[in-house]
């Protein structure tokens, strides 16, 4: 038992896990400043971007694509931006214009090169493959001292879990100013904060948690993530260092139960192929929010407020 | 072979579809226009995303049935109750909870594209293995399509296209301003569900056509391209649907032309080309008309201020004014004032103090208000009026 | 990110005006909210910025705040860039500018005024809490310190605003609004406070919209309306030449009644 789960379920539960907090932590922000969809269009955009990392080397690789992926995410960021000033338009409506176009592109593309025999995978992008990232070497829990056995992790492993790691280190140590520029970005700029760089950065941040995420879980789980955890965080606590925490919990449990349910649910109900993980987790995440928006704690907006009579 | 797409000579299925996606295009952008003027352009978002489960359960129910679990009415049912469900959830979280719009919109569409994808991997398992097709829904797919469905996506069209032309007086009201409508005795929750329920009838009737991520695409870029062309909301609607349609009909006719041309992503990208003309070429709200405009203002501007500050012998810091003086030939290189400079210095001090003058004389209040530092005074008032204002500012009125 | 100390050793060249603003044409589109304002504040003084609506008098701080870009100006501080004197200058937002649904509770709020001292990663020990608590005191805040900013009311929210400014401990206060809607209470406990710092030779400059309260409230006026009109001690600028001006016609002399009448 032991070695099996080591090798079949410990890494696409690790990489799962590491994916989900990846993108719920910078999600917090982007909720708090109404730009909660940015996750959806980054995600879209990740096709065109691993298409035309394609085209452009030619080998189906990661590197490349990854490449594709982050610049496809900046460029969408950078014209959802241009587009909303220079045209005046509302935000979300930018953002559909710039991510639709795009994915629009990335399908013509991919249909052109599949015309010329190559086959890219739309569905790894969409639903990533969780289940197939395996680590062979893993011959039970003492693998996990073995050097050797080490080095035959997925490669996803350690990629995405170094990105998770820069992830918290960038919101911890920009914590403050992060914090400051989302409740008040005018008061922000007189302290000399430069707050037009820090909500870029914030965007790019997502960008690339969003990217080394859908190469190991797929677009679905990357957009549920930057929204339902910290969603249902919210409805818990009044308190951003709680609701970050509160949503890193979420993150978690989604990652771990979806698996969990996604692998083994079937075999409970007698059936013998597994269901998608991605899919799984997403809904998982769903459920938690569905819950939070009927029992959390602080659902409600505002609260009664209290009256000037007590000074 | 292009001109013969166009033209509509390739065959019944070809020449139904175009004409489909030619009025589905018409009725999405000018549906869309309502959902893009009241700021809700990604509501269309969340309703196309949630279609997918509606999808593989009416498959599923279809299957178990006994019937053919590809029937196109079926899943088109199926889809519509689904993205129903998703409609009523954003508007219920957005209303109950703390959460805003956006993050329901999200929340939705993920959860329930997520709970599709787990939905079709159970397909899978049932069917074991077999392909149940339904993966054309993400992206849409126009080739090999029966004739019974490229009917019945051209009649779905029609029929939504005759929903909007009757419905738009109410949603225009609405869109442009909900609380004239309101007092008007339109009831606000019945009208908004009118412009949600066509958005939803469109996804649903496009999703064969152009597939459930890109269907969004026809909601939001025509409208957001036809508003750059009026200040108008019967007109953007208009312009918006013209924008539809013709990206529907072409971009229907150019990918019959070739298989590995996709409806739905040529379609989207003859869309986004009316959108890059407009947001670049339209008159007022274009890009370059607006930059131009901005330029023109940006010297008047400054120009006013260098004039205004020679005439009160204070020094001019800004490089930029001094450029423009220069360049207009108010000023040498060395910044001393031209006989032009002087003369239009003086001209722009006694414009100013007829302002000044006028602005503290009650009987010019309505005048006085249109005062921004740089309307002539003699746009205002007539000649007539600036020489009785004349009169009272003396032979060097102090300012 | 600076740990430069703030405080109140550095009131000094009392010459110096602390907000000086030249040329400054602001404008959204293609009508100017503010025209060439040429404008320098007193320190040591209570200036109040008034103007009728949409006259540009919060335009005008934001643009010389940086906040919003000017289409021309300069703006100095202490007769240097306004950008190297950020640490001496405390600002208070309209209360509506911000989401008060954000989760932070109050106390929060008021530490945010002690960034500039804490910098990114400064340990927060004792002593800032200390002072932030204090801060609440001097706008009678100090029970709410563990309230969630959402469940206050107007009034207590604009407080909230003034002691983050409190906690900044500037010598240079620009207030905007900050007695739009707020109960008479809150009104006159803002006033005291901002009294009291210009008693301790801070200066106050604070956009207000109440006719009747100017003079009483300030020592010197600046008058606005697109151009700059007047600035000056109260009694030289609050006059209904200058009111009719800035106003134009019956509001102003109707407002003026009511003035003289308090």
């Amino acid at each position: 038992m032991g070695q099996d789960f080591v090798m079949l379920s410990l890494p696409p539960l690790v990489i799962g896990i590491c994916a989900a907090v990846a993108c719920a932590l910078p999600g917090n922000f982007l909720l708090l400043r109404r730009q909660a969809l940015i996750g959806d269009a980054i995600s879209h955009v990740v096709l065109p971007g691993i298409v035309v990392g394609f085209l452009v080397t030619g080998v189906v690789a990661t590197w490349p694509m990854m490449l594709g992926a982050a610049a496809a995410a900046l460029l969408a960021v950078v014209l959802i931006e241009t587009i909303r000033r220079l045209g005046r338009i509302e935000p979300g409506a930018a953002m559909g214009v710039v991510f639709t176009a795009m994915f629009a592109g990335g399908v013509l593309l991919l249909e052109q090169s599949a015309a010329s025999g190559v086959h890219l995978d739309v569905q790894h992008a969409l639903y990533g493959n969780l289940e197939s990232l395996i680590w062979l070497d893993g011959w039970g829990w003492g693998a996990l001292m073995d050097a050797e056995a080490l080095r035959g992790l997925p490669p996803e492993l350690p990629r995405i879990g170094g990105v998770m790691l820069g992830v918290i280190a960038l919101t911890a140590v920009m914590w403050r100013a992060l914090v400051i520029s989302t409740f008040d970005e005018g008061f922000a700029r007189t302290l000399g904060l430069p707050t037009g760089a820090i909500g870029l950065g914030l965007v790019a941040v997502a960008a690339v948690a969003a990217v080394a995420a859908f190469d190991a879980v797929g677009s679905i789980i990357v957009i549920a993530m930057f929204i339902c955890p910290p969603a249902a965080a919210r409805l818990m606590t009044n308190r951003m260092g709680w609701q970050v925490a509160w949503s890193v919990v979420f993150a978690c449990l989604s990652a771990v139960l979806g698996y969990v349910l996604a692998g083994y649910g079937p075999l409970w109900l007698g059936y013998q192929n597994a269901l998608s993980a991605a899919g799984m987790i997403a809904t998982v995440s769903g459920a938690i929010l569905g819950l939070a928006a009927l029992f959390g704690p602080c659902r409600h907006r505002g609260g009664a407020p209290v009256e000037n009579g007590a000074i | 072979m292009l001109w013969e797409a166009l033209s509509l000579q390739l065959g019944y299925n070809a020449t139904l579809v175009t004409l489909g996606a030619m009025m589905l295009g018409v009725a999405a952008g000018s549906t869309g226009t309502f959902l893009y003027l009241s700021k809700r352009a990604l509501v269309s978002d969340a309703i196309s995303h949630a279609t997918l489960p509606g999808v593989v359960l009416a498959f599923m129910a279809m299957v178990a049935l006994g019937g053919d679990g590809r029937f196109l009415p079926g899943l088109m049912l199926g889809s519509a109750v689904s993205a129903g469900a998703g409609l009523l959830a954003v508007t219920w979280m957005a209303a109950r909870t703390r959460l805003a719009e956006d993050a329901a919109i999200g929340a939705v569409l993920s959860v329930f594209f997520g709970f599709g994808v787990v939905l079709l991997t159970v397909v899978q398992v049932m069917s074991a293995g077999r392909q149940a097709g339904l993966e054309t829904f993400l992206l849409g797919a126009t080739a090999g399509m029966l004739w019974g469905e490229a009917v019945v996506i051209a009649l779905g069209g029609a029929l939504v296209l005759g929903l909007v032309v009757l419905l738009r007086r109410p949603m225009a009201l609405v869109a442009f301003d909900p609380g004239y409508a309101a007092g008007q005795g339109m009831r606000l929750r019945t009208v908004e569900l009118a412009m949600m329920g066509l958005a939803l009838a469109i996804t649903v009737v496009g999703l064969k056509i152009v597939g459930l991520v890109l269907i969004v695409a026809l909601l939001i870029i025509p409208p957001v391209a036809a508003r750059f062309w009026s200040e108008r909301v019967g007109v953007v609607v208009a312009i918006a649907g013209f924008f539809g349609g013709i990206a529907g009909y072409a971009g229907a006719a150019i990918s019959a032309t070739a298989p590995a041309l996709p409806t739905g992503p040529i379609i989207v990208l003859m869309a986004f080309a009316l959108f890059l003309l407009s947001l670049l070429l339209a008159p007022g709200r274009g890009v370059l008309a607006a930059t131009l405009r901005h330029l023109r203002f940006q010297r008047r501007v400054h120009l006013r201020q260098g004039l205004l500050a020679l005439a009160g012998g204070q020094p001019v810091y800004e490089p930029l004014t001094l450029r423009l003086m220069r360049r207009a030939g108010l000023v040498r290189a060395d910044g001393v004032a031209t006989e032009t400079g002087r003369a239009m210095a003086a001209r722009a001090r006694l414009d100013e103090r007829r302002w000044q003058m006028l602005r503290s004389d009650p009987a010019f209040e309505a005048a006085a208000a249109r005062y921004d530092g740089l309307t002539p005074l003699e746009e205002v008032l007539t000649a007539d009026q600036i020489a009785a204002l004349d009169r009272g500012l003396g032979p060097e009125g102090i300012v | 990110m600076g740990l430069e100390l703030v405080g109140s050793e550095t009131i000094a060249d009392a010459s110096e005006s602390p907000l000086s603003i030249s040329g400054l044409t602001v404008s959204y589109g293609e009508k100017p909210a503010v025209f060439s304002v040429d404008v320098s504040f007193q320190p040591g003084q209570m200036t109040a910025i008034v103007g009728p609506n949409g006259a540009g008098k919060s335009t005008l701080l934001k643009a010389a705040l940086g906040i919003i870009r000017p289409l021309s100006g300069r703006v100095t501080s202490y007769g240097r860039p306004l950008d190297e004197m950020r640490a001496r200058i405390a600002y208070v937002p309209q209360r509506a500018s911000v989401d008060w649904d954000f989760p932070a509770r109050v106390l929060d709020v008021v530490m945010m005024g002690l960034y500039r001292e804490l910098g990114l990663l400064g340990r927060m020990r004792g002593q800032h809490r200390a002072r932030a608590m204090a801060c609440l005191a001097r706008v009678g805040m100090e029970g709410f310190a563990n309230r969630q900013i959402g469940q206050l009311s107007g009034g207590q929210q604009q407080r909230v605003f003034l002691a983050r400014a409190l906690a900044q401990g500037a010598d240079l206060y620009l207030l905007d609004e900050p007695f739009a809607g707020v109960d008479a209470a809150t009104e006159k406990a803002i006033i005291n406070v901002l009294k009291d710092l210009n008693a301790q030779g801070r200066t106050v400059i604070a956009v207000h919209h109440d006719l009747a309260t100017v003079p009483e409230y300030f020592d010197r006026l600046f008058l606005i309306n697109t151009t700059a009109i007047a600035e000056g001690p109260m009694a030289e600028v609050f006059t209904p030449a200058n009111l009719q001006v800035a106003y134009g016609g019956r509001l102003a002399l109707a407002q003026l009644g009511s003035a003289a009448a308090g």
